[in-house]
């Protein structure tokens, strides 16, 4: 049978031979695929009378009512393409063997020519198909891109870059900027199922949905509850939104988002990378959701990236993901001042390697703040932070980080900072294990000042009257085969990483002081 | 603050270990634990994937010492990666790269791993 489903898909009927006379208008006859006469026909493809076949074929005992007398199969390229019905001869006289000889030479030049005509048919079927399916995929990108805005806000003090690149088959990835009342920002990234113009259509409902109420509602939220609703009612099968909707207060900082099923946004903070996380379901599946809200403040020298499937979900040669631990790490890799949509981009590109092609659309939106404008410092030293922490083991974390926030508005470059974090860090543990004993109720002091060209961080304990070992390199050949602890690196990276470290000591308490000069550091963001 | 996690997970030769969290005084028993059982799989290089930690402090530089001391004795080849520059530093200073071969990504280590052990 398979000859004859190919027959079906070139476009002519299998079900159907015609029978003709030269008396009247041909008729056609339905044969069902299974019908003996085609099995017949199939293995002996040549001129027979009807009364020499003795078959239990409906198709047959149709043609006898109808006075079929010869039937002619056409074959081409060994294919059962048609059959030609002939009823009785005008002059009544049987066919004779030449007429048979005559029908086959005839039956073999017409089934050639009906299977070129086939051929061109379906030639300019499958033109005419992609013709569509281009036409649908350019409508598709008018839309999307009818919808994608113009520009980027711009207030003052950040920089949001957006990058949006369509797959050849056009997916269902949008984002927007939303202005909202008090100078704040809707900030939207979204990605519909599906592809083409449905995923189009969809795209644009929700955009206008969000445009709508964004800054009606406000709350990101409300917002998304209410756009669930209107899409519900909406939506065509199978088909379902994902969407994260964040309101940025440039002037604070603060960025409030709810997230309905999207990626969750990368933030990389002086702290490392964290992702918020804000919960909830896909838009357009169920109505009356209600959506998790989260705030967080994007400080100076931050940078927060939302970002489609399209690049989480890209393969490289050998079908390994890109994946979330990849972008995660690439964003905590950049500094305040790297473009990081470019860096994920170039890092996708390096990943996926060359002659990709890309499997979705990608969308990525990055907004930075930029890092606090330089602090004009005394001349003698501006005291910026005193604080002290319980001697519990654990704290020395949060001294460092105080240490860190007092000073951000310095502006000093990202392994400036990262050093000053580690070297507070462990002085600080040193204080309340050594200096201290760990008794909680005794507290280790710091204070950090600055003047133009030095940065200065003293940190006390009680434990004046006990000698610090002296730092002495630590020789990693001995540790590794055990002739050396493997502990004792606390003063020596302390060391390494200030410009100038001193331990000074009067009664009962020690001061530990950190120096790090400032004119060395050529990154430092003015 | 101690949160700390090593799971091991076998890749051919290699044992990979994911290290997550802080690396400090409060990892010693999971760091201990993971080389255990990369040593139980019969690893010839231990991979140790930093790109879900967030902090090191010396002692955990410390702990660290201590596995590479593990692994030095057992012949077993130390590959590491997804280091942040801060912490690329830290081990450059304390010499702890002359002791294991930091390397791009997985990726890399799979083939660093494949040479290391054709070479031994």
């Amino acid at each position: 049978m398979k000859a004859l489903r190919r027959w079906r898909q070139v476009g002519v009927r299998v079900d159907e031979t015609r029978v003709a006379d030269a008396s009247g208008p041909s008729v056609p006859f339905d044969v069902a695929e299974d019908d003996p006469l085609l099995l017949h026909l199939q293995k002996h493809p040549d001129t027979v009378a009807l009364n020499e076949l003795d078959l239990d074929s409906p198709a047959l005992d149709a043609m006898r009512a109808a006075a079929v007398q010869v039937i002619v199969p056409l074959v081409a390229q060994g294919e059962l393409i048609g059959v030609l019905n002939l009823g009785p001869r005008r002059s009544e006289r049987p066919y004779s063997l030449d007429d048979r000889r005559l029908l086959d030479h005839l039956a073999g030049n017409a089934a050639a020519a009906i299977r070129v005509a086939h051929l061109v048919r379906h030639q300019e079927q499958q033109a005419r198909l992609h013709e569509r399916i281009d036409q649908e995929l350019k409508v598709a990108q008018l839309i999307q891109q009818q919808f994608l805005p113009q520009e980027a806000p711009a207030p003052e003090g950040w920089s949001v870059v957006p990058h949006y690149r369509p797959a050849r088959e056009v997916g269902g990835d949008f984002y927007d900027f939303i202005p909202l009342p008090e100078g704040r920002i809707g900030l939207v990234v979204g990605d519909v199922t599906d592809k083409g113009v449905p995923a189009a259509m969809v795209m644009a409902t929700t955009h206008s949905i969000l445009r709508t109420d964004a800054p009606r509602l406000v709350d990101p939220g409300a917002v998304l509850s209410r756009a669930n609703d209107l899409l519900c009612a909406e939506m065509p099968p199978n088909m379902f939104v994902t969407c994260l909707y964040a309101v940025l207060d440039p002037a604070t900082g603060h960025l409030r988002f709810a997230n309905a099923g999207h990626n969750l946004p990368c933030i990389h903070t002086a702290e490392g990378v964290v992702e918020p996380r804000a919960t909830g379901m896909p838009l357009g599946l169920l109505p009356g959701l209600t959506y998790d809200e989260q705030e967080v403040t994007v400080d100076p020298g931050s940078t927060v990236l939302l970002y489609s499937d399209g690049v989480v979900e890209a393969h490289n040669p050998e079908r390994e993901l890109y994946g979330f631990p990849r972008i995660r790490a690439l964003v905590g890799r950049t500094a305040p001042e790297d473009d990081v949509v470019q860096a994920v981009l170039d890092d996708l590109a390096s990943f996926t390697g060359p002659g990709w092609e890309q499997e979705d659309d990608i969308t990525l939106v990055s907004i930075a703040r930029a890092p606090g404008a330089v602090a004009e410092i005394d001349q003698v030293g501006d005291p910026l932070a005193t604080f002290e922490v319980a001697s519990d083991l654990g704290n020395e974390r949060i001294a460092a980080d105080q240490v860190v926030n007092a000073i951000g508005h310095l502006g000093l470059s990202t392994p400036v900072v990262e050093r000053v974090r580690t070297v507070v860090a462990e002085a600080t543990m040193n204080a309340i294990e050594h200096g201290n004993d760990c008794r909680s109720e005794v507290p280790v002091g710091l204070s950090v000042s600055a003047s133009p060209t030095e940065l200065t961080i003293q940190v006390v304990d009680q434990g004046g009257a006990t000698e610090l070992p002296e730092a002495e390199t630590p020789d990693i050949e001995a540790k590794l085969d055990g002739r050396q602890t493997p502990r004792g690196w606390g003063l020596f990276l302390m060391r390494a990483m200030v410009d100038h470290l001193e331990v000074t000591s009067e009664g009962d308490q020690r001061t530990v002081e950190l120096i790090i000069r400032l004119d060395g550091d050529k990154e430092r963001a003015l | 603050m101690n949160e700390f996690d090593a799971a091991v997970r076998q890749d051919g030769a290699m044992a990979i270990v994911d290290l997550a969290g802080t690396i400090d005084g409060g990892a010693e028993a999971a760091l201990d634990a993971a080389y255990a059982g990369a040593a139980e799989l019969r690893a010839g290089t231990v991979a140790l994937d930093f790109t879900r930690v967030e902090y090191i402090n010396s002692t955990g530089i410390a702990l660290l010492v201590s596995l590479l001391a593990k692994a030095r004795r057992d012949g077993r080849p130390v590959l590491a990666w997804g280091l942040t520059d801060h912490y690329r530093e830290i081990f450059e200073i304390t010499r702890l790269a002359d002791f294991l071969e930091v390397v791009a990504d997985e990726q890399t280590a799979r083939s660093a791993a494949g040479s290391s052990t054709n070479e031994g």
